[in-house]
């Protein structure tokens, strides 16, 4: 359950977000689509703060964070992010990868000397067996495909038991099979377990597929905000000024 | 007709300068030689002297090698030892001397000009100050090489932090992990490949430079070298000079192996 309201963001002149507000349900995925530079990413960011919004609130399970460290810190630990390149740590193992979204339930004593509690590990598997990966705990994480990567990504995301996921382009260099795979652990995952998901895509096919609803977004501000099925030529249009829908359609032909 | 292409086509007036700086650069060099006394007839008169040497090194006596087994230990002990507190000044040191984690753009640029001094100065002026501090013998040896190599380990270490991925931190520090977490599980795995690489580097370049720090009285193989030499038993010298290229070349062999090793992806 994330709660945006009057999210804003300017750099320089540019704006960034103009006044967003939306509201994700608990178990519901939405999909965020827009051009690039629409201000999708900057969307995410501006939630879990690794962007400092100028103006608006975010509530995540009905609760705004101080805007101190502390505060942040907590905001974060319950809200997992999901990259378009993963963000894996390169060199260490699939666990330890996992594990790293334990760390903010962890003392950090414990942590530094790589001393990992038995609750933090029983998480880690249950996480990579979600995603079908607890046979490569072991392996270094750059080892692994792109989409193991990524799932091993989805995997950290949902050790930290968030209340929220942000997917920022999760599939975006990943082949049409393995993006499938991708979105659906990801709507299972919201499902099974009641996280309220925000992903960010630019395939309007992929966001008609997986979506509960669908966030349109131009020019920093929201132009969209109904079912999937509702999303017809004119509302495309809205959020994809001088774009044939035809040509939106193609990429995900294959 | 054939037309001459190097890099960008040149007009005229980039020809005439081109031209002149060329000569300038000729005249200095050959100034400076003169200075230094280059001499091509000098080397020709002087080759006899260098071949009569070399021949009173022949045979070499192998019965000096016996002789040689405490300084060569205490040569490389004297190179384990000055890497190793290198490490201990240089670790704590580098986080305040990598741009992505230094505190302030003052402690970055302090911090880098402290590895710039201690790196500029060589380790052998370095031992000659420690042997009138701490007296003769390997320990002002140590100092010589801790300090250098700390300047050396302190911009390495902290040239392989700024080169981490920014993307895993961001990943981390999305979580809600600490500062110090951020650290240790996504700088540390993939700047930890470069500080040992590093690491080995230093230890081959102390190994040598530990060979001549018995020279300015700081321990080590060179003190036998040096005097060998001034006592003219050149057969004496010439096992030095091979023991100290068989130990310089060991290091360099286990160490690029290691290095391997280490740095597979």
């Amino acid at each position: 359950m994330i709660e945006v309201r009057g999210l804003s963001k300017r750099y320089g002149t540019l704006v960034a977000l103009d006044a967003v507000s939306l509201d994700v349900a608990a178990g519901e995925m939405v999909i965020v689509l827009g051009p690039s530079g629409a201000g999708k990413s900057t969307l995410l960011r501006c939630i879990n703060r690794l962007v400092q919004p100028d103006a608006g609130e975010v509530r995540i399970a009905g609760e705004a964070p101080p805007r101190d460290r502390d505060g942040l810190r907590h905001l974060r630990a319950q809200v997992g992010m999901i990259f378009q390149d993963h963000n894996l740590v390169p060199r260490l193992s699939v666990l330890k990868n996992v594990l790293t979204g334990r760390l903010s339930h962890m003392p950090v004593w414990s942590s530094v000397l790589q001393l990992f509690g038995e609750e933090d590990l029983r998480i880690a598997h249950e996480c990579l067996r979600r995603v079908q990966l607890d046979d490569r705990a072991w392996s270094r994480a750059n080892r692994l495909s792109g989409g193991q990567q990524q799932r091993v990504g989805i995997a950290r995301a949902l050790a930290q038991q968030p209340h929220a996921i942000l997917a920022d382009e999760p599939v975006a260099s990943l082949d049409p099979q393995t993006a499938r795979v991708i979105l659906d652990d990801l709507r299972r995952a919201s499902r099974e377990l009641g996280i309220a998901v925000l992903c960010n895509l630019h395939q309007v096919g992929y966001a008609m597929e997986f979506a509960d609803r669908i966030v349109g977004i131009h020019a920093g501000a929201v132009v969209f905000d109904a079912s999937p099925k509702a999303l017809d030529e004119a509302s495309l249009a809205r959020i994809y000024p001088g774009l044939e829908s035809a040509d939106l359609r193609e990429d995900e032909a294959a | 007709m054939r037309t001459f292409i190097l890099g960008r086509a040149w007009t005229a007036r980039q020809w005439v300068m081109s031209a002149v700086t060329g000569v300038l650069v000729a005249a200095a060099l050959a100034w400076s030689a003169g200075s230094i006394d280059l001499s091509l007839t000098e080397l020709v008169r002087g080759t006899p002297y260098m071949v009569d040497l070399v021949s009173r090194m022949m045979p070499p006596n192998w019965d000096f090698l016996p002789r040689l087994a405490r300084p060569v230990f205490e040569t490389v002990q004297l190179a384990v030892w000055g890497t190793l507190l290198a490490i201990a000044l240089a670790l704590p040191l580098c986080f305040l001397g990598a741009r992505n984690l230094s505190p302030s753009p003052l402690v970055f640029h302090a911090t880098r000009q402290l590895f710039n001094a201690a790196r500029g100065i060589n380790e052998i002026i370095f031992a000659l100050i420690f042997v009138a501090a701490v007296g003769l013998g390997p320990f002002a040896g140590v100092l010589a090489l801790t300090i250098h190599g700390a300047g050396m380990l302190g911009k390495f270490f902290a040239e392989a932090i700024e080169e981490a991925d920014p993307r895993p931190v961001e990943g981390l520090r999305a979580t809600g992990a600490s500062p110090l977490q951020v650290i240790v599980f996504a700088v540390l795995p993939q700047a930890l490949p470069g500080w040992i690489a590093a690491t080995l580097y230093r230890l081959e370049v102390n190994l040598r430079a530990a060979t001549i720090l018995g020279m300015v009285g700081a321990g080590g193989i060179g003190f036998e070298l040096y005097s060998s030499l001034k006592l003219f038993q050149y057969e004496d010298t010439a096992v030095c000079v091979l023991v100290i290229l068989a130990m310089v070349m060991t290091a360099d062999y286990l160490s690029s192996k290691l290095r391997a090793k280490i740095l597979a992806p």
